[in-house]
């Protein structure tokens, strides 16, 4: 290697190292590299290695610049700002789908509460009407049963004046026919009375 | 000669390199558009058929090119989120810029007979530095001379400190060459070592082995690809948050 760079002079003895040591440090291919600058020894009559071909720098730093500025515009003027606004879309879009999905589902909760009211609500008024139904039943039912025990009291109060009646009526007779045998014993006892006194007698007697 | 010890093979493994002009055979003047300007180019239009193509349907159900799309627009943005704080959003473009130029890069620099335009210090080097200045810059602008802060680590022991401080000087400047070399060395060793096993699958005893190999390290290089386009956004984020709040 050495006795070769020198014959070449300083720029391909330092060509030769630099090969060597960014092969070494990047790929540990020290092997590769060997070959590497002793074939570009043979294959490049001026320089050993075209990446120190110090010559053709303006060329590509030229160039590198206009591309990187390039590449610059086209990033800043049209593809950064349409990404961010794709993503950023995707990401509202994501955003709206979701509240919609939460707001539906409030609504079907909703939805399930109302159902749920409704049910109670057809449940209480069921209620009521079979109270109110009862209520009326029982009603009916007692202004039935109010008429019913008038009707038998006054059946009942009927009957009672009618015994009394027949009664009195026994009770009369009993009067009647007690006087009549007081004044029949009275006359059989050869008593004489008149049948106003006899009368008297026996009712204060019935009376006692 | 490598050419001539290897037995008639031919290896040529740094040629893909090479800085050519697209037209004719002429020097490569700075505005010269070369095979840099073409993969750079084909670059900007993988990007843009990705991020703005992609995405012109605005569709609220992505498809797939605009889910990619999301999917890099996402993940960039929640790694400055994260590493940078939430003020560090505010640049979110430029590391998006960086990101999606070094990882389309890296991965048409995959593909047979092209050019990888990160695998050249030049270009590393001008993104590291760029990240380099606008940090430095940037910190001293919004923290004005509290951005020295950051080399002066209150945590430690004060006898520490001077000590601490000079190395974290070193580790800060330091940090532009480690962020492009890191990159650059990447691609070209990667994409070197293929080349290798490549003119080696041309001897008949060793080609199924070769061919496996290149196979494998194509599938290295896929992840590397992409690693090194990440550690580069995320070492971008790191800068900035020291530039961003330099107390730790």
């Amino acid at each position: 290697m050495a006795t070769e760079t020198d014959t070449h002079g300083e720029t391909a003895g330092h060509a030769a190292d630099a090969v060597q040591g960014a092969a070494d440090t990047a790929h540990g291919a020290a092997d590769a590299a060997h070959g590497a600058a002793d074939a570009a020894h043979g294959a490049a009559e001026s320089v050993g290695m075209p990446q120190l071909d110090f010559s053709t720098f303006p060329n590509q730093i030229f160039w590198l610049v206009v591309t990187l500025v390039v590449i610059y515009l086209i990033l800043t003027k049209v593809a950064l700002p349409r990404i961010a606004s794709v993503l950023s879309e995707r990401q509202g879009t994501i955003t709206n789908d979701i509240a919609a999905a939460e707001e539906l589902k409030l609504k079907a909760l909703e939805a399930e509460d109302a159902y749920n009211q409704a049910l109670a609500d057809a449940r209480a008024e069921a209620h009521k009407i079979v109270a109110e139904a009862k209520a009326d039943i029982q009603a009916d039912l007692d202004v039935a049963i109010g008429k019913a025990d008038a009707e038998i009291a006054a059946k009942a109060a009927e009957s009672e004046a009618a015994i009394g009646e027949i009664r009195a009526g026994a009770l009369d007779s009993v009067r009647t026919v007690a006087k009549d045998v007081a004044k029949d014993v009275i006359a059989a006892m050869g008593g004489k009375a008149d049948a106003k006194t006899v009368n008297a007698a026996v009712t204060a007697q019935m009376k006692g | 000669m490598a050419t001539e010890e290897s037995g008639g093979l031919v290896f040529h493994p740094m040629d893909q390199f090479v800085v050519k002009p697209l037209f004719g055979d002429g020097p490569v003047y700075w505005y010269t558009p070369t095979n840099v300007t073409l993969w750079m180019f084909l670059s900007v239009l993988a990007i843009s058929l990705l991020l703005v193509v992609g995405t012109r349907g605005r569709a609220i159900v992505p498809n797939r090119v605009q889910s990619i799309a999301e999917l890099a627009y996402g993940f960039v943005y929640k790694m400055v989120e994260d590493v940078a704080g939430k003020d560090g959003v505010r640049y979110f473009p430029y590391i998006m810029t960086l990101f999606m130029f070094i990882v389309f890069s890296n991965f048409l620099g995959l593909l047979p007979m092209s050019f990888t335009t990160t695998s050249h210090v030049a270009v590393t080097a001008i993104l590291a530095m760029a990240v380099f200045l606008t940090v430095t810059i940037l910190g001293f602008v919004l923290n004005g001379v509290g951005f020295l802060n950051i080399f002066w680590i209150r945590q430690a022991p004060l006898i520490l400190r001077p000590i601490l401080a000079l190395i974290e000087i070193i580790s800060y400047f330091v940090r532009p060459v480690s962020h492009s070399v890191r990159l650059a060395g990447n691609m070209m060793a990667g994409h070197a070592v293929i080349k290798v096993f490549a003119a080696f699958a041309a001897i008949l005893a060793i080609s199924p082995f070769a061919i496996v190999a290149i196979t494998a390290m194509y599938a290295l290089e896929v992840l590397v690809s992409f690693i090194q386009a990440y550690v580069f956004a995320i070492l971008t984020c790191v800068y900035l948050k020291d530039a961003l709040h330099p107390h730790h």
